[in-house]
């Protein structure tokens, strides 16, 4: 008798909590364009003895579309235009631009095209996808966190550390780290 | 026969000769260095060359610490007898000349790195990182320093053009000592 009831009672603890997420989720469900204004995607490299520098892409754009029935089925799509970085130093960024680094004249887009997305919390996951950049495609990790929902409109904020050694922008190693980490937000609106 | 590490009187010891030719083939790859940096198309060869540039840049001034130190705890050998009035005076200004523009060269190459508004770290040979000039950084002192760096690379040139000029007109035309004492040292037999 004593075990039944705490059994229910177990069991009806393991359904509140999902539940409410459950709702904020179907809520959720559907998809978005990244809209450019509310958006942004920077990045700062570390420097040899201290500081670093900071850089965002101006130009990008991309889907996520979140699924009703599986988080998990959920996907995120995004292209960046690496002609757009900017650093707030021209010679800096004409740099970046050259085959140094982006070659962006032979390469004008970056993608990241998710493969899987785990929920870590209420509001987090990770976001597992394929980046491609000069040519190169590998598998990296991000952290989303939803930062807010309402009428139609999503919001995301996106952490993640990229080693730029891999596809083949490892100049000014080790002056410059190795490890891009990026920080973005993103606004999705319905449709 | 026994070299000898310092200076005699009439001959250069290995240290001083080692040192000599050690800086003047370092220096003369920085000028070729200088300008190919300056004016190779892959932006990704030219950040190499500049890193590579800067080391060996504050190797070169480590060296001259350490000739200037050496040259003033040593006695200078005399010039050759046969040498005339007006060299006898002038080659110590050229010389003077010399070593001013040994320091003068990696320090405006230092004074540049440390303004430049790029903000690039120095790391010499990747060992470790300099730290900069204490420089305010501005675009405008950037300008000057790369303007003086150049200037001083010119003239750096036309002196060391002069110093070889001179050390061949003493072996092929005076026929004297003054080169070959710069590569065989002085030995204890003297």
């Amino acid at each position: 008798m004593n075990a039944r009831i705490l059994g229910l009672a177990a069991f009806a603890a393991c359904l509140a909590v999902p539940a409410v997420a459950a709702v904020a989720l179907s809520d959720a469900a559907g998809s978005y364009t990244i809209s450019p204004s509310g958006s942004s995607i920077r990045f700062t490299i570390g420097k040899a003895g201290g500081g670093g520098f900071d850089g965002a892409f101006g130009r990008f754009k991309g889907t996520i579309r979140i699924d009703n029935s599986d988080v998990s089925r959920s996907k995120v799509d995004l292209t960046i235009y690496p002609e757009s970085v900017g650093t707030g130093q021209g010679r800096i960024d004409a740099f970046l631009r050259s085959d140094a680094v982006f070659d962006a004249a032979n390469n004008p887009e970056i993608q990241f095209r998710s493969t899987s997305v785990t929920r870590t919390g209420d509001t987090t996951a990770v976001v597992t996808g394929r980046l491609t950049a000069r040519g190169k495609t590998f598998p990296e990790k991000f952290t989303a966190e939803l930062g807010g929902l309402k009428s139609g409109t999503i919001k995301f904020h996106v952490t993640g550390k990229v080693l730029r050694s891999r596809y083949g922008m490892d100049v000014g190693t080790p002056l410059y780290s190795n490890v891009v980490d990026f920080d973005m937000t993103l606004t999705g609106r319905r449709g | 026969m026994r070299t000898s590490l310092t200076n005699t009187p009439t001959r250069y010891g290995w240290a001083m000769i080692v040192l000599h030719w050690l800086i003047g083939v370092i220096f003369i790859g920085q000028f070729v260095l200088g300008f190919v940096m300056m004016r190779i198309e892959s932006q990704r060869t030219a950040f190499e060359l500049i890193q590579l540039h800067k080391s060996f840049g504050f190797l070169l001034l480590g060296l001259i610490i350490l000739r200037i130190a050496w040259r003033l705890g040593n006695v200078a050998p005399a010039l050759p007898a046969s040498v005339g009035t007006l060299e006898r005076r002038t080659a110590p200004l050229a010389h003077f000349a010399l070593y001013a523009f040994q320091i003068a060269l990696p320090l405006s190459g230092w004074a540049l790195v440390s303004v430049s508004t790029l903000e690039i770290p120095t790391m010499p040979f990747n060992l470790f990182v300099m730290p900069g000039l204490p420089l305010a950084e501005s675009d405008a002192a950037e300008s000057f320093w790369s303007a003086a760096h150049w200037y001083l690379a010119y003239a750096g040139i036309a002196l060391v053009a002069l110093h070889i000029a001179a050390a061949l007109r003493h072996h092929f035309l005076l026929r004297d000592s003054v080169l070959t004492r710069m590569i065989t040292p002085s030995s204890g037999g003297e």
